[in-house]
C-alpha cells in the first residue's frame, strides 16, 4: 500500500535532492577515510610537521564537500540551485570575515611587536 | 487525490486533504529553503567564533595549551558518533521516502543515541578540564575553545530535542507531509553540524597538537 503512495511524493519531489542508499554508503566510507588519516597523521607523527598541516587541512576541506555532495545534497541541478548560490554568498562572506579578521589582528600583533 | 497520504498519516490527515496536493508541497519546500538560508547565518556565527579561536589560540596566559590538554583518541570517539548517527539520520531519511514509519523511528532512535553519546563525552571532557582548573576564565585560549566547542554542543543538544519531537510526531501523526518537511530540515540541520565538526576537530583538536 505504501509503496503506491510513495510513487506520487517520488515524482513530485526533486529525485536528485535525495540520495540512495548507495549516494549515504560512499559519502560515509570517504568521510571514514578523510578522518582516520589526519588523525593517523597527528597521533602517529610520521611526515614533517608543515606537511602534516597541509594534508590536515586539504583533508579537512575535502571532507567538508563531500558532505555537502552526499549528505547535504548540494549539486547542480536545477532543484539546488538557490541553496547553492546560498552557500557561496555564505562563503564569500566566511573568506572575509575570518580573512580579513585574522589578517587584522596578526598584522596588530606583529605591528605591536607583542613576541 | 484525497487518499495520497501515507499510512501512518490516515485518520489524521482529513484537514490537509484539500489543499496539500497543490500549495502544500512548494510550501514545504519554501520552508526547507528558508531553514538552509538559517544555516547559512549559522555558518557565519561559528565562522566569526573560528575567527576569534585563531586570534586567541596563543594566548595561554601561562595556562596550558591545546597539546597539553587535548586527548585525541577520546575527540576520534567523538567524532565517529556523530558520524555515525550522520549515516542513521541518512537512512531515516530513505526510510521516510518509503513511507516506512517504523524504519524512520528506529533510524531516529539510533541517530539520537549516537548524538546523546556524543555530548555526553563533550560534558565529560568540559567537566575534567574544569575540574583540573582549566575552565574557561584560565586563559584567552580556553575561553575561545569552550565557546567554540560549546557552541557546536549547544547546536548538538537542540539539535536532540528536535528529534525527539519528531519522534514523537511521527509515532502519533505518521509521516504526514508537515512531518516529511520537519524531517527533511532537521535532517540539513544534523549533517550541517557533522560539517562545522569536521572544522572543529581540524583546527581545534589537530591543528591544537601538531
Amino acid at each position: 500500500m505504501a509503496n503506491s503512495h510513495h510513487s506520487h511524493d517520488a515524482a513530485s519531489h526533486e529525485p536528485a535532492s535525495h540520495g540512495s542508499f548507495k549516494s549515504y554508503m560512499v559519502g560515509f566510507v570517504l568521510s571514514i577515510i578523510l578522518t582516520a588519516i589526519p588523525f593517523g597523521l597527528v597521533m602517529f607523527p610520521t611526515i614533517s610537521k608543515v606537511a602534516t598541516l597541509w594534508i590536515v587541512l586539504i583533508f579537512a576541506a575535502v571532507q567538508v564537500i563531500v558532505h555537502l555532495v552526499y549528505f547535504l545534497h548540494l549539486d547542480r541541478s536545477a532543484a539546488q540551485r538557490n541553496n547553492v548560490i546560498a552557500f557561496a554568498f555564505a562563503g564569500l562572506v566566511i573568506v572575509l570575515l575570518v580573512g580579513l579578521s585574522t589578517w587584522i589582528m596578526f598584522s596588530i600583533h606583529t605591528a605591536m611587536m607583542a613576541k | 487525490m484525497s487518499n495520497l497520504v501515507f499510512d501512518g498519516a490516515k485518520g489524521h490527515d482529513h484537514g490537509h486533504d484539500h489543499e496539500h496536493d497543490h500549495g502544500h508541497h512548494d510550501a514545504g519546500e519554501m520552508k526547507i529553503y528558508g531553514f538552509w538560508i538559517y544555516l547559512m547565518t549559522d555558518c557565519i556565527l561559528f565562522a566569526s567564533i573560528f575567527a576569534i579561536y585563531a586570534v586567541l589560540v596563543n594566548n595561554v596566559a601561562g595556562g596550558p595549551a591545546g597539546h597539553d590538554i587535548f586527548e585525541l583518541p577520546y575527540v576520534l570517539g567523538e567524532t565517529a558518533c556523530l558520524l555515525l548517527s550522520s549515516i542513521t539520520y541518512g537512512f531515516a531519511m530513505l526510510a521516510m521516502h518509503k513511507g516506512n514509519k517504523s524504519g524512520v523511528l528506529g533510524w531516529l532512535f539510533v541517530t539520537f543515541l549516537f548524538g546523546l553519546g556524543f555530548i555526553g563525552m563533550e560534558v565529560n571532557e568540559f567537566h575534567l578540564l574544569i575540574s583540573e582548573g582549566y575552565g574557561p576564565n584560565r586563559s584567552g585560549f580556553l575561553s575561545a575553545f569552550f565557546t567554540l566547542v560549546g557552541t557546536h554542543g549547544l547546536h548538538v543538544t537542540s539539535g536532540l530535542i528536535w528529534m525527539a519531537i519528531m519522534m514523537y510526531q511521527v509515532s502519533k501523526h505518521g509521516l504526514t507531509n508537515t512531518n516529511q518537511t520537519r524531517l527533511s530540515m532537521l535532517s540539513l540541520f544534523w549533517h550541517f553540524l557533522d560539517v562545522v565538526w569536521i572544522c572543529v576537530f581540524t583546527v581545534v583538536y589537530l591543528m591544537g597538537t601538531i
